[in-house]
């Protein structure tokens, strides 16, 4: 019997290999002449403080890699969009990146609004998203994505870290403030914050809860109003020229030696602050990736990147370049196992993404394994700002740090949910002096 | 050039068509460049009088979150853009019986502060609105048929190009409408007006709510296309992307704000794809030439190109 095709059924067939997704059609993925990343930072406005570091180390270590024959074989080139204009442009260029310039990975985001409107794209365009730099706990506990994971840590390890060092190192408090930015970070971290120290410590007493307005440039009313409240301690998870501006404003008016301020994000400022930022304070760098860590698992490794940054930018690189780094070293890692997986063919979208799950990639200080719902596990270390004479600014000292998985809420339960469950006992068991 | 209108409307909208199943990225960018030349069919009402609003992205975002709130309830697009739509002519009404009163720089400002109240509303409310991490918006059932992807995307940008057509049309009747005609009285003297025995803030009231009304269609297609709301869409910035795009287009005639819109979301979507760090300066650029060299606008530009007035 023969078979003739109908033109109705050549029609259908047609357009079912033009609508079917790539993932579905049987056709083995091509081994691509680049592999092009599409890389999403705040290239404008006040969150390019973080925005413009990352890509200068991203373009770095694009450099360096494609100088070593590339990942896989296959060098590597960024296309940057800007987040600043909002979402409805961003979910355009996410769009343009994958359907027009055919990018075969998307680094995702610094804002939590970002990951929040963009990280649903990567099932419905089926593509490799790695969110680098974006905390929202909301991403991964209340959807479940096959294409998307943090190569990161997220919010609430880099809120209970700081929490849990503060309760160990100065441990009778009684009562606190707050002073965050306002918007959404602010309002979570104050939010994850609250919930493990009602847990912790129950019955401290909040004497403020401050959230001025996003973008801020003069926080005298709120320092009098902590001056006048006499808290013993104050958490700002504020960061840019916010947290410069507030802590410029406090010393100047000696609010630190009258109450201990924990700053989990203040790595990225210490630079720009200098010698103005005052001595034992605790300060975070939501990460593992201190300039001074003591013992990183491959000192050499952490050198080199952290010389190449300074000798290129002539600064020295803040977290975001580490975040940036991270996802650069995963998706290395996750391609080739990808490709070890296929005896050197190269993997389609879904098989590249499968092979990011439970993926453990090393970076210089440690390794970050991405578990079971996409969330990465990242060590945190938190210490109290102090001086020495390698660095022109401040770096910690009496560092603590917590491994990954003991400061995150396990797979499929809610951050407040879980912090609600941690007991006292917590502080003396989790972490370890370095 | 009243005549040619239609027909070049009729060539725009197949551009856009060829252009959408030519790259099906633009067909994003495509919505909402329809969905933002809805809303400045309001600012290009309220230009008709002379006046110029700075806070029109309030109907937007107002548009925007009845969807995103409303979405989860009563899930079917085809009921929520009649309340977007509803919702954003009550609150226009309510706004436009304050700031009517008012004209020029008072009037710009205090649509201005309304939108910023907005704005600091959307931030401020978090526990309700999840502040500047916004809501997300699921793809919905479009008259009880539920759709994929792709079919759903195709059918937002057919009714926002249906609804185009279907408002620009009306638009031009009421334009050309004793009440539309009044508007221009306003603009050159509102005594003269009231002499005639038109009550001049009525007139401006009701153009003022129809251009609310517009601004919710406008900002129910933008939550339905982009798909994630969040409190930026009312932001001043947003407002005066809108007068930017009614000066872009030129307020000669309704297809004024979709040349306008389709120039300035092509123009920024390809000055942020070919200098990320410089798109705001080309955008700028483009303007001023415009301001410069072609007072009336993209319209205007087409009009002297025919040979026609372009008003």
């Amino acid at each position: 019997m023969t078979t003739t095709l109908s033109r109705r059924e050549a029609l259908v067939a047609g357009f079912g290999g033009v609508m079917l997704p790539a993932t579905l059609s049987a056709q083995p993925a091509q081994k691509p002449a680049e592999l092009k990343i599409g890389v999403t930072t705040f290239l404008s406005g006040p969150a390019s403080v973080f925005g413009v570091p990352s890509r200068k180390a991203c373009e770095m270590l694009i450099d360096q890699l494609n100088a070593a024959g590339g990942i896989a074989g296959v060098p590597v080139r960024a296309f940057f969009v800007d987040e600043a204009p909002g979402t409805d442009h961003l979910v355009g260029e996410i769009r343009r990146l994958v359907q027009s310039e055919g990018v075969h990975v998307l680094f995702q985001s610094i804002s939590s609004g970002s990951c929040l409107a963009c990280t649903p794209l990567s099932r419905e365009l089926s593509k490799l998203m790695l969110l680098w730099d974006c905390g929202t706990q909301r991403i991964f506990e209340e959807n479940r994505y096959e294409y998307a994971f943090r190569t990161q840590g997220y919010g609430t390890s880099e809120v209970l870290a700081p929490l849990l060092y503060l309760l160990k190192h100065k441990p009778d408090f009684r009562t606190v403030a707050v002073l965050n930015q306002d918007y959404a970070w602010g309002r979570d971290s104050w939010e994850l914050w609250k919930t493990a120290m009602d847990a912790l410590k129950p019955g401290v007493r909040v004497v403020a809860e401050m959230f001025p307005r996003f973008g801020s440039t003069d926080f005298s009313t709120e320092i009098t109003r902590l001056l006048a409240l006499r808290p013993d301690v104050i958490l700002s998870t504020s960061w840019g020229g916010e947290l410069v501006t507030f802590v410029r404003q406090a010393t100047e008016r000696r609010l630190h030696e009258r109450s201990i301020f924990v700053l989990p994000v203040a790595e990225a400022s210490m630079q720009i602050l200098g010698r103005s930022m005052p001595e034992g304070h605790i300060i975070g760098t939501r990460g593992d990736h201190w300039n001074n860590h003591p013992a990183p698992k491959d000192p050499a490794a952490f050198n080199a990147f952290v010389n190449a940054y300074r000798q290129r930018f002539n600064e020295y690189p803040i977290y975001p370049c580490h975040h940036m780094a991270q996802a650069v070293w995963a998706l290395k890692a996750g391609l080739e196992k990808a490709v070890a997986a296929k005896n050197g063919a190269w993997p389609s979208d879904a098989e590249l993404a499968a092979a990011f799950r439970g993926l453990t990639f090393p970076t210089p200080t440690s390794t970050i394994t991405l578990r079971e719902d996409g969330q990465g596990l990242e060590d945190q270390i938190v210490g109290l700002s102090s001086f020495n004479d390698r660095f022109p600014f401040a770096v910690p000292k009496d560092m603590m740090l917590y491994p990954g998985a003991s400061v995150s809420a396990p797979v499929g339960q809610k951050s407040t949910d879980w912090l609600k469950t941690l007991q006292p006992s917590v502080v003396q068991t989790a972490g370890r002096s370095i | 050039m009243r005549k040619i209108e239609p027909i070049l409307a009729i060539l725009v909208a197949a551009a856009m068509i060829v252009a959408a199943i030519a790259a099906p990225w633009l067909r994003f960018v495509l919505t909402i460049a329809l969905a933002k030349g809805i809303a400045v069919m309001g600012i290009l009402l309220l230009l008709r009088a002379g006046q110029v609003s700075f806070g029109h992205a309030l109907y937007i975002a107002f548009g925007a979150y009845t969807v995103a709130f409303l979405a989860p309830r009563f899930g079917d697009a085809m009921i929520l853009l009649p309340l977007a739509a509803l919702g954003a002519g009550v609150l226009g009404l309510l706004i436009g019986l304050f700031v009517t009163r008012y004209r020029q720089i008072f009037f710009g400002m205090l649509n201005l502060a309304m939108a910023m109240v907005f704005y600091s509303l959307l931030e401020k409310l978090y526990a309700i609105t999840k502040g500047s991490d916004g809501i997300r918006v699921e793809i919905m059932p479009i008259a009880g048929q539920a759709l994929e992807r792709v079919t759903y995307e195709w059918t937002i940008f057919g009714i926002a190009l249906g609804l185009a057509f279907v408002l620009g049309f009306l638009l031009r009747l009421y334009l050309a409408s004793p009440m539309g005609e009044a508007l221009a009285g306003i603009k050159t003297r509102e005594t003269r007006l009231e002499f005639m025995g038109v009550p001049a803030r009525g007139v401006l009231l009701s153009a003022y709510v129809m251009s609310a009304v517009l601004g919710g269609i406008g900002g129910a297609l933008i939550a339905m296309t982009s798909r994630h709301v969040t409190p930026l869409l009312s932001y001043w910035t947003s407002s005066g992307e809108l007068v930017f795009i009614a000066i872009l287009g030129g307020a000669g005639g309704v297809l004024g704000p979709f040349l306008g819109a389709a120039a300035y979301e092509l123009v920024r979507v390809y000055a942020a794809a070919s200098f990320a760090d410089a798109w705001q300066m080309i955008l700028g650029s483009v303007l001023l030439l415009v301001i410069l060299f072609a007072p009336g606008g993209l319209w205007g530009m087409a009009a002297r190109a025919i040979g026609g007035r372009g008003r």
